[in-house]
């Protein structure tokens, strides 16, 4: 394969099957640093990183947010982003040709030909307003002397090898009309259309449900197999590296940790952070001790703190000519659940299932129909004072911490807010009381004066965590609350929020698709799918007896943090999940829940 | 708990500069900034104390302010910058001018840029039919020639230089509240403004102390340039006769009598309009600067 021209040249040789490890890498990266200009004068973002990758291999680069695995992954692509941050020193070879000095004309041969990239969200990678075909035929025909027949043909087979149905129509579909998985496979079409040598993979599947992962990372896998690409796997997720690395690159602060075989770091980590890292994952199973501060609360305070019946959450869609409604997003289906003080209800399902509209009508954010009660009061039936009131005791912290705190106002104001606006305390009081509350989750006082953004994300969650404790709440309400968070500051705000729980008797309704987190911190579960409630139960019932399918196939496609169990197949979905709009008058069945034993709840399947 | 240490000193120690109370020190501090402020300060001085920096009139057509022929003078060491088609001081209309021009660049757009705030705030906050009502309106507004509008306003009331102030406010916020609409409604749907309703905050609250600081950047924006587009509008309707009545000086009224002798008394045109930029000009110096230091995420940038 040495000497191959550089450039347009289109390759014959490379569709043959590449022969399997050779012992010449195909990548090699030597001393590579790369800084980034910033306010402070330059600073390096990547550092003396050396890494080779052989022929067939899958290569992963794991680490945490600000680890530098991303901007080695753009450098590799030679797509940096420009002027700001450029390779300092090193190199990085392909084959026998030095990436770093070529020119960008060049360069843009070698980029989708020879080094195909997936990134993280598929929506955003794709180009909205041109249809699939075109966009995997344009890649074709740019890089090789096929004739527009012959392109699309390609483009077709690219798609049965991703296992894309009906590949012929889709086609002429636009990527607004694929699901998120869907896109992602497309994306990987493009990417492999090619052949390439080399497959950069950012975060594949991060943006995708648990099971829609599985698919992806297993199709990846197979297609790697066939065709003998090596894959530069760029990820977080210590279960996603165990389920598809040989080898692991461990980064931190733009340095490798720690280099070695998947089975060796996951048994025998050297390094003191590959430890750290690999403790802090959560991983199903390991979900106990939480026992005990379940039977205080239950002996202390016997009414719920929220009773949610029947709830229905639908948005009208507008069409036609006179803007009448047509069809109906059904969000919600009746959902009914209650809260005990001191309880952690996990309320589980991938996206769309309706499971953050939940949170939000419990908020008092969106419009709903049914029951909900706080505190032994119906919400429905009060004044907008009296709500004013009774939505005190419910609180919410959401996904994004930085999203959710206003950037212009400094923390400490942001955390005073609440009870300023229910009249609680004088100006003096206002500011002790938050001042204790910082010092309460693990912040110092002194950084009330900051603003949002010069915190990092777990930092800012704790503000978010602060001011929803500001009033005391009786009932917390956790939106996705720590799955934007790395896994070992994850690890952090899942405990500081038990202590929390201990120390408050608050209760938790802790909304989440990541089933290890949920089993870390609940004592019931419920999972939703559709807008419905398909199990409910204790953890334990949901975890070590999930009695329907859905639930089952959840827990199963978990990619588990342990190479020693790797799976060569994941849990497949039969078909896509169902849209949840629906023409007027076409309302969903509602699913039966009967009692299987002790209150654990089962639908029906259907 | 354990009991806070102080936190007023600890804070005071952290941060040197308090953001409200050092806004005029910062904004003094910059020296762009400074230049418009300077700018400003002497278009306001040149206005207030006209009578007293220069020995003409205004409207005085001097005998020795033309040429045999009866053309104007070009800058020379008696008229300083010349004088106009009717042999007047160059300088001191302009002078005088600033009077008008500040009256229609400062409060006049000063109202429009309110109305069309207030409007677009509103509409993209509530949407709904209040939102709805009120943004078919601007449409509409949109839709009407503005001139022809002025016009009708203008010809209803007895032109004098606070109808035109009040005309030209009612035909300007149009855009602002288009602009102000549109930035509205993408903050509602932020993920902090929903945060603030879950913890009981009521409209006004979130409208002023949440979205209006957002959109202070877009604001200072369409304030400077309104500026010149209003000083302009003016002319336009001194040009139709129903804007400030001549003999009346207004820079966009100079421009407008001395435009079509561009070529052979260009100095004529020049001055007025360096006059209209620089006050543009020095407004968007200090709106620049003022966004960067109520911005706290640029704080420390240059």
């Amino acid at each position: 394969m040495a000497g191959r021209p550089e450039g347009g040249v289109p390759r014959q040789t490379s569709r043959k099957p590449a022969p399997a490890m050779t012992t010449n890498p195909i990548l090699t990266i030597t001393n590579l640093s790369v800084s980034v200009r910033g306010e402070e004068g330059s600073r390096e973002v990547v550092s003396n990183l050396s890494l080779a990758l052989a022929r067939g291999e899958t290569l992963c680069i794991a680490g945490e947010s600000g680890s530098g695995k991303s901007m080695t992954a753009l450098a590799i692509m030679q797509l940096l982003p420009q002027p700001a941050a450029r390779i300092s020193a090193g190199s990085i070879h392909l084959a026998d040709t030095d990436l770093t000095t070529l020119d960008e004309r060049r360069m843009r041969h070698i980029r989708g030909d020879r080094i195909a990239m997936i990134f993280q969200e598929p929506m955003t990678s794709l180009n909205p307003v041109l249809s699939i075909g075109r966009q995997l035929t344009e890649s074709i025909e740019a890089h090789t002397s096929l004739s527009p027949t012959q392109a699309r043909r390609r483009a077709i087979e690219a798609l049965i090898a991703v296992r894309i149905s009906e590949a012929e129509s889709r086609l002429r579909q636009f990527p607004h009309e694929l699901s998120g998985g869907m896109r992602q496979r497309v994306m990987i079409a493009m990417a492999l259309a090619l052949e390439p040598d080399v497959l950069i993979a950012d975060e594949p599947t991060t943006a995708l449900d648990v099971t829609v992962q599985g698919e992806v990372l297993e199709l990846l896998r197979d297609l790697q197999k066939k065709h003998g690409t090596s894959v530069i796997l760029i990820t977080h997720d210590m279960g996603v590296v165990a389920e598809m690395a040989d080898r692991v690159i461990i980064m931190r602060h733009g340095r490798m940790v720690e280099e070695g075989k998947t089975s060796d770091i996951f048994a025998r980590p050297r390094a003191d952070y590959t430890r750290e890292l690999l403790a802090a994952v959560p991983r199903i199973g390991s979900g106990v001790g939480r026992q005990a501060s379940k039977e205080i609360a239950e002996a202390a305070m016997p009414a719920n703190v929220a009773d949610v019946k029947d709830l229905h959450v639908r948005f009208d869609l507008h069409g036609g000519i006179f803007g009448q409604v047509t069809r109906r997003v059904h969000a919600v289906e009746g959902v009914s659940f209650s809260i005990a003080p001191n309880e952690t209800l996990a309320l589980v399902g991938e996206s769309g299932c309706g499971k953050s509209t939940t949170a939000k009508a419990l908020a008092g954010l969106v419009p709903y129909s049914g029951d909900i009660v706080v505190g032994g009061r119906n919400l429905s039936g009060l004044g907008r004072d009296e709500r004013k009131a009774v939505r005190r005791d419910v609180q919410m912290i959401f996904q994004d911490p930085f999203a959710s705190l206003d950037p212009r106002m400094r923390v400490g104001d942001l955390v005073a807010e609440p009870l300023l606006i229910h009249g609680i305390a004088s100006k003096q009081e206002r500011r002790e009381r938050v001042a204790a509350l910082f010092d309460r989750v693990g912040l110092s006082s002194d950084q009330m004066e900051l603003y949002p953004h010069e915190f990092s994300g777990g930092q800012r969650q704790r503000v978010c965590i602060a001011r929803a404790l500001a009033l005391r709440p009786k009932l917390i309400i956790a939106d996705e609350s720590v799955s934007a968070l790395d896994v070992s500051v994850q690890a952090r705000v899942l405990d500081l929020l038990k202590e929390l729980q201990r120390e408050f008797g608050v209760a938790y309704l802790f909304i989440s698709h990541d089933m290890a987190v949920v089993e870390n911190i609940s004592d019931r579960v419920a999972v939703m799918y559709l807008g419905q409630i398909v199990e409910m139960g204790t953890r334990d019932q949901v975890f070590s007896n999930p009695r329907h399918p859905y639930t089952r196939r959840l827990i199963e496609a978990v990619p588990v943090p342990d190479p020693t169990r790797r799976r060569s197949r994941f849990a497949r979905l039969d078909q896509e999940i169902p849209s949840a709009t629906r023409r007027i008058g076409e309302a969903p069945l509602k699913l039966a829940l009967s009692d299987v034993g002790d209150g654990h709840l089962v639908a029906a399947e259907g | 708990m354990t009991s806070p240490i102080a936190p007023d000193l600890a804070a005071t120690a952290r941060m040197p500069l308090k953001p409200r109370a050092g806004v005029w020190r910062r904004l003094v501090q910059r020296r762009l900034a400074l230049l418009g402020l300077v700018i400003v300060a002497v278009v306001v001085a040149g206005a207030i104390l006209a009578p007293w920096l220069t020995g003409y009139d205004p409207n005085e057509q001097m005998f020795d302010g033309l040429t045999i022929e009866g053309s104007p003078l070009p800058p020379n060491a008696k008229f300083w910058l010349g004088t106009d088609l009717l042999g007047r001081d160059l300088l001191t209309r302009i002078l005088y001018g600033a009077r008008t021009s500040l009256i229609i660049g400062i409060v006049a757009n000063g109202i429009a840029l309110f109305i069309g705030t207030l409007v677009g705030v509103t509409a993209g906050y509530f949407r709904g039919w209040v939102g709805s009502v009120l943004m078919r309106f601007t449409d509409l507004m949109m839709a009407f020639p503005a001139l022809l509008l002025a016009i009708c306003l203008a010809a209803v009331f007895q032109p004098s230089l606070w109808i035109v102030a009040m005309v030209i406010a009612l035909v300007n916020w149009v855009q602002t509240a288009r602009v102000i609409y549109t930035e509205t409604s993408s903050l509602a749907e932020r993920e902090f403004i929903d945060a603030e309703r879950t913890i009981g905050a009521s409209a006004p609250r979130i409208l002023f102390r949440h979205i209006l600081p957002h959109l202070l950047p877009t604001i200072i924006v369409w304030g400077t340039l309104g500026i010149s587009t209003t000083v302009l509008l003016e002319a336009t309707l001194s040009f139709l006769g129903i804007g400030v009545q001549p003999p009346t000086a207004s820079w966009g009224n100079i421009i407008f009598e001395n435009q079509t002798y561009f070529q052979a008394a260009p100095w004529l045109v020049f001055f007025p309009g360096a006059a209209i930029l620089a006050l543009a000009l020095a407004f968007n110096l200090i709106g620049d600067a003022l966004r960067d230091i109520l911005d706290p995420t640029q704080r420390g940038r240059a």
